[in-house]
């Protein structure tokens, strides 16, 4: 074990007694609303637990689309379902598993349990998380609700072009799954911008990166991993809807398109999703396993290390779902090895389980059984991966049942046995009561055995010939009585997730403040006395399982004798700490409950729906009332220095407000902008990547080209408005307080700056067009369009920025301390300046130099 | 890990083996790709069986073994070993081992004597064998005959959305992608009828775009060749004049039958259609019954496809009509 001397009794931070009222204080400050006002709730509790359970129901509702289908193909030839009925239904079997139940649910636990076991008191942007989570269940519900209709996406959840585009499915089914998944992409990555600055920015004091508990490692990377991978998907679902709706042909072949730009975008994304959703249940069985061994795991720093390394890998192999498409050998060799080596990191962390439980005494209490399930089941979808990386033998088994059975021995075995052991595992820390032992070991062996009878035989079944998404089979190809098999082993799953549900309706008795607590010993903060304040004084932390290793911490926290006892400013709040040795910084005031994020996600929900459906007026209302929402939510988020730095015990005192690369915002603000960068260089791609598949539609020579002075205006006047929001902010630096002259010079420089930024835009698009170039006319006109269409989107969200920051000069909320909102606009602002200038340097640059 | 958690994951498969008859067409090979592959197979699956039982045996081990006995597997060492070295080593074997059987491969191109273009349709397959200058000299639909010990070259593209061609016994998949010309190299070993079948989503029937390769000794498919290059023969039915002028009236603006005035190209060419396995890519057997329904109930019997059901033909017609297209051998 790795203690290092707690702090002694003396010497904790807060001394005893605690003032009569700081504990009624805390509890008042971090009081939830109730009854129909829980709508308004924002705290990570409460939206973790809604999240959660959101996620599962669409779990169950993707489960009885599987079941269905598996009627179906219980026996040859049957007519259970019609081919319409099942292409929708394994549609959203697979697109429901992966958008609105795999990636929420993970993020969803992130955020439940991630405060607490940070030591904070709760996420640093709570009313995110509680717009990510509205947005998600408004979305996902009528998302869900179009098979209802008959009318949901029927292209597969991969969505290839041709077959999806406007020419073979004209409906608006291809439509529900574009604009329905990638708005519910926008909130899972507002997750991980939530997730990352909470894992980075609110440990507990001492809690360095090395004594980060391996799950928090984990959402690290997981969220960092959206952050990278989600831009791609999105991208590709614009450009898609740009060609269903606008025809501008990016994946045509005729105008220079091509199929497998699609592909390429969408494996990109695709593939680290698979590890997006393995990762934090990696990450659970982390913590799970020492907790049933009861010793610390082995092998810490190269699961670290592991973890690292599969989320970088994992973006180096999405061609090998693209092993058939006819790419040269030379490539897929390069991919085929890649393949290969991703499967080390997960090597480390499996045998490093197993020597955690050679270490200790295995409990072989439910969870331990689930991890123990999870270890077989994932392994053998280990290896059948390790066997799909080899070329020809992929040539053999891709697109056929073999893959069925090898994508769910690992997402299943890799993320829902983990899922099982987490909800039996952290129910005593949301519940006054734990599960039952007994309808566990039931719900366990119902569940491994139902599916390994579901899923073996499909390895065969795909040996046998029998491709993925066929709705039928002929009789007496050898398919018969393993897919008979299979269906029965469906049934089985079914069953053990019916005995969980009774299980919880029995035993699960939502209570964080009496919870049954650490009814397995366990060592990691989540599992100190909690109230919805979280803990009552945040610890020092010097280990990695602090309730092993610190005797006597969870009566000092509950004391109040460690960090922050109570509330200091009266607000809700939580301790922000510098992102590698955890040293207290500044204290962040929380908001509490609100209506704002519900409005907002109703709002923005309401604008992509109901696009869908083409109701553009009542879409665009949606649109102003989700900007209006978030503006108003925004307004009372930068408080300025509103209250005198504080005393959080131990002789700390920390300030209230930081502006500037201190601050969360600022943090969130950078994140913010490699999103924007992934989606910008995903972008880039698809140009640099239809000029190599049909250089022939590329202006040859410079000819068609606008003249130079078009793009050197446009950079003129960007970079004009640059400079502009640079001596903006240098003028604010000087403003203290209302009515200094400096104001003004901030108020002309951001009016100016407004104006050239749309001038940029609007000479670029003039250019173009006078030049003749048409986004219907070939894939190069499109891409070319699409790069202003983008950098459009960044001017609008800047007009609006810009128009609310002004506004906050007006209101005298700005000045050379409170600039949170400025530094914000101003890093989007240098951002869009660049990447519109990259822009241009590739639109009219290119195609004079290679053209 | 519990022994009688692991009996369905090693049984199960062997039980499975056993109750099936014949092996699974990928480990039952008939052409040169198929069974450089099927060799790979059996290497991954006996390297994957022997790893999943080392490692369970680890995992059993580490849970269930006397505390004193299982020391050596707490050290960080084991899992650098076990973990790292482990897979390393047999990772890269596995690699060079498959770059090798593959470079083999790719060196042992020669030019194929027999060009096949093969296009992928919603939901069918239009096959086309070309000269050497790549002129069509017979077209065909969801049937190709190819010579034994003979590389075939395939040309594979598609008119409207993604295909995947794809037949187990003789080679593995390559996908059919607009705007581009995939070509796969095959040959067949044994004489023999190979199923295919369409490997990649294609909407709303790619259940059913099947087809079927027929490999067959090297004269007996030059007699093929040549008889299928032969217009139509003359019909013997009946009354033939009624089924060919129904099916100019009817049938014409899809369909060729080469020596008849039918020249419509979206459909299936169905000059010898008689004489074929199927009927609707792979869909039905080939007799004047089944031909007769799927005139009548094309929509019934593959709902959604090109051809609209003619329910308007009285029985007579249907009759005289499958038994014309019947007779075309």
């Amino acid at each position: 074990m790795t203690a290092t001397s707690p702090p002694s009794p003396t010497s904790l931070p807060s001394p005893l007694p605690r003032p009569a009222d700081e504990l009624a204080r805390l509890e008042a400050a971090w009081t939830p609303p109730r009854g129909w006002k829980l709508l308004t709730a924002v705290n990570n509790t409460y939206i973790g637990i809604f999240y959660i359970a959101t996620a599962f129901v669409f779990f169950i509702a993707a489960g009885i689309l599987a079941l269905l289908m598996r009627i179906q193909l219980a026996v040859p030839e049957n007519t259970f379902l019609d081919q319409g009925t099942y292409n929708q239904m394994f549609t959203m079997h697979g697109t429901v598993m992966m958008f609105l139940f795999a990636v929420p649910v993970v993020e969803a636990i992130g955020v439940l349990l991630l405060p607490n076991m940070l030591g904070a008191r709760d996420l640093p942007f709570p009313r995110l998380s509680a717009y990510a989570f509205w947005a998600y269940l408004i979305g996902g519900v009528v998302f869900f609700g179009s098979i209802f209709f008959g009318n949901a996406p029927d292209g597969g959840w991969f969505m290839n072009p041709p077959l999806t585009s406007y020419r073979y499915s004209p409906g608006a089914n291809a439509d529900w799954w574009l604009l329905g998944i990638g708005f519910i992409e926008i909130s899972a990555i507002a997750g991980a911008i939530e997730i990352i600055v909470g894992i980075l920015r609110t440990r507990a004091p001492g809690m360095s990166l090395d004594k980060l508990p391996i799950y928090a490692w984990a959402m690290l990377v997981f969220a960092f991993m959206i952050v990278f991978a989600f831009p791609a998907v999105i991208l590709a679902t614009m450009l898609l809807e740009l060609e269903r709706a606008f025809h501008w042909p990016f994946f045509i072949a005729e105008l220079g398109g091509d199929a497998l730009l699609w592909q390429h975008l969408f494996w990109f994304f695709g593939h680290p999703e698979v590890y997006i959703i393995f990762l934090p249940a990696a990450g659970m069985v982390s913590l799970i396993v020492p907790t049933m061994a009861q010793t610390p795991l082995v092998a810490y720093r190269l699961i670290v290390l592991a973890l690292a390394g599969t989320g970088l890998l994992s973006f180096g192999l999405w061609v090998h779902h693209m092993f058939a498409t006819g790419i040269p050998p030379l490539s897929l060799s390069f991919f085929a090895a890649a393949s290969m080596a991703v499967t080390i990191p997960s090597g480390i962390q499996f045998f490093a389980w197993i020597a955690t439980m050679a270490t200790g005494r295995v409990q072989l209490k439910t969870p331990a059984l689930f991890v123990l399930g999870f270890l077989a089941v994932f392994l053998i979808g280990g290896l059948t991966g390790v066997m799909v990386a080899v070329v020809p033998f992929d040539w053999q088994v891709h697109d056929t049942y073999f893959i069925v059975a090898h994508l769910h021995y690992v997402l299943f075995g890799g993320m829902v046995f983990p899922l099982f052991a987490a909800f039996y595992y952290w129910t005593p820390f949301l519940s006054r009561q734990q599960l039952s032992e007994r309808l566990g070991r039931w719900v366990f062996g119902l569940i491994f055995v139902g599916f390994n009878v579901a899923f073996f035989p499909m390895h065969i079944t795909g040996l046998a010939g029998m491709p993925r998404r066929v709705y039928t089979y002929s009789a007496g190809l050898g398919w018969d009585s393993l897919n008979l098999v299979s269906t029965v082993g469906a049934f089985l799953i079914a069953a053990g997730v019916a005995v969980f549900l009774i299980d919880v309706a029995r035993n699960f008795r939502l209570d964080v403040t009496n919870n049954a607590g650490n009814v397995w010993g366990a060592g990691t903060l989540e599992w100190l006395p909690t109230g919805n304040y979280s803990v009552r004084s945040i610890p020092l932390i010097t280990s990695h399982e602090p309730l092993w290793d610190q005797p006597g911490l969870a009566a000092d926290v509950e004391a109040g004798r460690y960090y922050l006892p109570g509330t200091a400013t009266g607000r809700r709040e939580t301790l922000l700490t510098s992102a590698l040795d955890a040293k207290p910084q500044y204290l962040l005031q929380l908001p509490g409950p609100g209506w704002t994020p519900f409005f907002a996600a109703a709002g923005t929900a309401a604008f992509f729906l109901l696009l869908t459906v083409k109701l553009v007026v009542p879409a665009i209302l949606g649109g102003v009332l989700a900007i209006v929402m978030m503006l108003w939510w925004m307004w009372g988020s930068d408080p300025g220095p509103n209250h005198a730095p504080v005393d959080i015990g131990g002789g700390i005192t920390v300030p209230v407000y930081v502006t500037g690369p201190a601050s969360h915002s600022w943090w969130a603000m950078v994140t913010l902008l490699l999103v924007s960068g992934m989606l910008f260089g995903s972008l880039v791609f698809s140009y640099l990547y239809l000029w190599t598949v049909s250089p022939r539609v590329w202006p040859a020579g410079g000819a068609g080209i606008p003249a130079p002075v078009f793009p050197l205006l446009a950079a003129a006047l960007l970079a004009l408005s640059s400079a502009a929001i640079a001596y903006a902010s240098r003028a604010l630096r000087t403003t203290v307080g209302a009515g200094h002259r400096g104001h003004t010079m901030v108020r002309i420089s951001l009016l100016a700056a407004l104006p050239l930024l749309v001038a940029a835009l609007g000479v670029e698009l003039y250019g173009q067009w006078q030049a003749g170039l048409r986004p219907t006319a070939s894939s190069y006109g499109a891409v070319v369009y699409t790069l202003s269409a983008l950098q459009g989107q960044f001017v609008l969200v800047l007009l609006i920025m810009g128009g609310y920051t002004l506004a906050r000069s007006w209101c005298g909320l700005l000045d050379g301390q409170r600039r949170a909102t400025f530094d914000n606009t101003m890093l989007l602002w240098h951002y869009a300046v660049a990447q519109g200038l990259v822009a241009l340097l590739l639109i009219h640059g290119f195609p004079r130099t290679f053209g | 890990m519990k022994p009688h958690l692991l009996l369905p994951g090693v049984l199960a498969p062997l039980l499975l083996i056993g109750a099936c008859s014949d092996l699974p067409l990928v480990l039952d090979p008939h052409g040169s790709n198929a069974q450089q592959t099927a060799r790979i197979a059996w290497v991954l699956f006996g390297g994957g069986a022997i790893i999943f039982v080392l490692v369970a045996m680890l995992a059993a081990f580490a849970v269930f073994a006397p505390v004193a006995g299982r020391a050596w597997l707490r050290h960080p060492r084991f899992v650098v070993v076990a973990g790292i070295v482990f897979p390393i080593v047999a990772l890269s074997a596995l690699l060079v081992y498959t770059l090798a059987v593959s470079g083999e491969l790719a060196r042992s191109r020669v030019a194929a004597p027999l060009r096949i273009a093969v296009t992928g349709e919603t939901w069918w397959w239009r096959v086309r064998y070309l000269d050497a200058r790549g002129e069509t000299v017979l077209e065909t639909a969801n049937e190709m005959h190819i010579p034994v010990g003979q590389a075939v070259e395939l040309s594979l593209d598609t008119a409207d959305v993604l295909h995947s061609f794809w037949v187990p016994s003789l080679s593995g998949k390559l996908d059919m992608i607009p705007g581009r010309v995939n070509v796969l190299r095959l040959t067949a070993d044994t004489p023999g009828t190979y199923r295919g079948q369409c490997a990649e989503f294609c909407g709303a029937q790619h259940a059913k775009m099947a087809f079927h390769v027929v490999a067959r000794e090297g004269p007996d498919f030059d007699l093929w060749l040549a008889a299928r290059r032969m217009p139509a023969a003359a019909p013997q039915t009946p009354d033939p004049e009624q089924g060919m002028t129904l099916f100019i009236a009817h049938c014409a603006a899809c369909h060729t039958v080469r020596g008849t005035p039918a020249a419509g190209r979206l459909g299936p060419d169905l000059t010898h259609v008689g004489s074929r396995l199927t009927l609707a890519a792979g869909t039905l057997p080939n007799n004047a019954g089944t031909f007769a329904g799927w005139i009548a109930g094309s929509q019934h019997i593959k709902p959604g496809n090109r051809m609209p059901s003619f329910d308007r033909f009285s029985g007579e017609e249907l009759v005289a009509l499958a038994e014309w297209l019947e007779s075309l051998r």
